[in-house]
């Protein structure tokens, strides 16, 4: 491969990483809005947070994209910049599965904690800000750890519309040389390195996180091998 | 926002002919995805780490990539190594071997849940590793998962549309053929955007009923 094209594939991760940072944002602001009016005590909040979710889980990703890409426009007359055009499908379908994420976190936590709460007369947004979610975060980070690389996943999308991001130029290279194994390789381990860089920093944020609410981090559990287990 | 429904109505033979193409791609990859998972969860228990630990990572890599360049090396390489393909194929089976690296963890989850006195048992029997795997372990791991299976199968209707960049025409592709012939995006959009909701949800409802009744 030429240094032209190699630069061509470095421009491709750096869209794929900023999509990748921007569509993060999105649903995390997305799921924690919607898994906490899901908890809401107002049975009307509670209904329009599942709708959303219940819509948005189950289309699909790249549906999602060619509406935003295609439909938007048409029907609104919102033209949106393709990276931003992304990051928005990209981030409403996967905010709604981190939205069922941090609702799962919030009923895990003991309800005396909730109670405790009350108890001492906090507001409930209080109680949310210092009682609960002080003790769901750190719970949500390994689910969210693998929605991360979900998203990752997701983002190469994107160049079926075109966007310049790993994947597209990855096809670009496969026109000009004609050797698809090696670039298509190349594209693959790339996504890997950058998967295994994600559940990395994933994991040391789960760790201080857990440190910061008086838990030890958890350790690997080990499976006992069963008496006479395995392939033989 | 202008909605028309003449469109809806010539898109609608369309629409039949790729929620077809789609089912199958989806029945034919859940088939392979349920078989190979199984390969992977067996091997992954083999004895010798020298199985184990390539079998891990490859199956790793293949689940931390995108399904989609995997699709476009199946696509573009497979053909270059001699053996061509149809489109369909290819998909399927890239599908079905992405899903692989998710059931073999549903899987391995099944079998370590078999409780240890069944193994015990099948040694005290002296039955051999096929039978106690045949007989005991299997039947009763994956009883336990068959919902967390059907949780994986609705993932992979919603990951068929990227079939669409290999020229499938399953309901995406045709969606878009008929939108770029008629310059209608928003009705055919729309209208498989509200399919995929009106077949997943129901689907995830039948689950979580039948883990309520198979799980306990």
């Amino acid at each position: 491969m030429t240094s032209g094209l190699w630069e061509l594939v470095l421009k491709g991760i750096w869209t794929t990483v900023q999509l990748l940072v921007l569509s993060a944002l999105l649903a995390t602001a997305v799921s924690f809005t919607v898994g906490i009016a899901r908890t809401h005590r107002l049975w009307i909040v509670r209904f329009l947070a599942g709708f959303y979710t219940e819509v948005f889980r189950g289309t699909s990703a790249l549906i999602m994209i060619f509406w935003v890409f295609f439909v938007l426009p048409l029907a609104f007359g919102w033209q949106l910049v393709p990276m931003w055009a992304g990051t928005l499908a990209l981030g409403l379908t996967y905010g709604a599965y981190g939205a069922e994420i941090v609702r799962g976190a919030l009923n895990s936590v003991d309800p005396a904690q909730r109670e405790g709460g009350i108890a001492l007369s906090f507001t409930p947004w209080q109680r949310m800000r210092k009682i609960l979610l002080p003790q769901a975060v750190p719970e949500m980070i390994p689910p969210f750890s693998n929605l991360l690389v979900e998203l990752l996943k997701g983002t190469a999308l994107v160049s079926v519309m075109g966007m310049g991001d790993l994947a597209f130029s990855g096809n670009l290279v496969r026109l000009a040389l004609q050797e698809s194994a090696q670039i298509y390789t190349y594209v693959l381990l790339i996504y890997f390195v950058i998967a295994f860089l994600l559940t990395r920093l994933m994991r040391k944020l789960e760790h201080r996180l857990k440190a910061g609410a008086g838990k030890a981090p958890e350790t690997k559990v080990s499976v006992p091998q069963p008496v006479g287990g395995g392939v033989s | 926002m202008n909605w028309d429904w003449s469109a809806v109505r010539d898109f609608m033979p369309h629409f039949w002919d790729g929620l077809l193409v789609t089912l199958q791609a989806l029945a034919l990859g859940s088939l392979i995805s349920f078989a190979v998972g199984l390969v992977w969860a067996l091997l992954m228990r083999t004895p010798s780490r020298w199985v184990r630990w390539p079998v891990g990572t490859i199956t790793e890599f293949i689940r931390d990539t995108p399904l989609l360049v995997q699709l476009f090396f199946l696509f573009y390489v497979l053909p270059e190594w001699g053996l061509t393909f149809s489109a369909l194929t290819t998909g399927v089976v890239a599908i079905g071997l992405h899903y692989s690296t998710y059931t073999m963890q549903v899987y391995r989850a099944g079998i370590d849940a078999v409780p240890v006195g069944q193994w015990e048992a099948a040694t005290a029997l002296s039955l051999p590793a096929r039978r106690t795997w045949a007989a005991v372990i299997l039947p009763q791991a994956i009883r336990r998962v068959v919902p967390a299976l059907g949780n994986y199968v609705i993932a992979m209707l919603k990951d068929t549309p990227m079939l669409m960049a290999i020229t499938v025409l399953d309901m995406l592709g045709e969606a878009r053929l008929f939108s770029q012939q008629h310059f209608q995006f928003t009705e055919p959009l729309t209208v498989i955007g509200v399919a995929f909701v009106l077949i997943s949800y129901p689907a995830s409802l039948l689950l979580r009923a039948l883990e309520r009744r198979l799980v306990r």
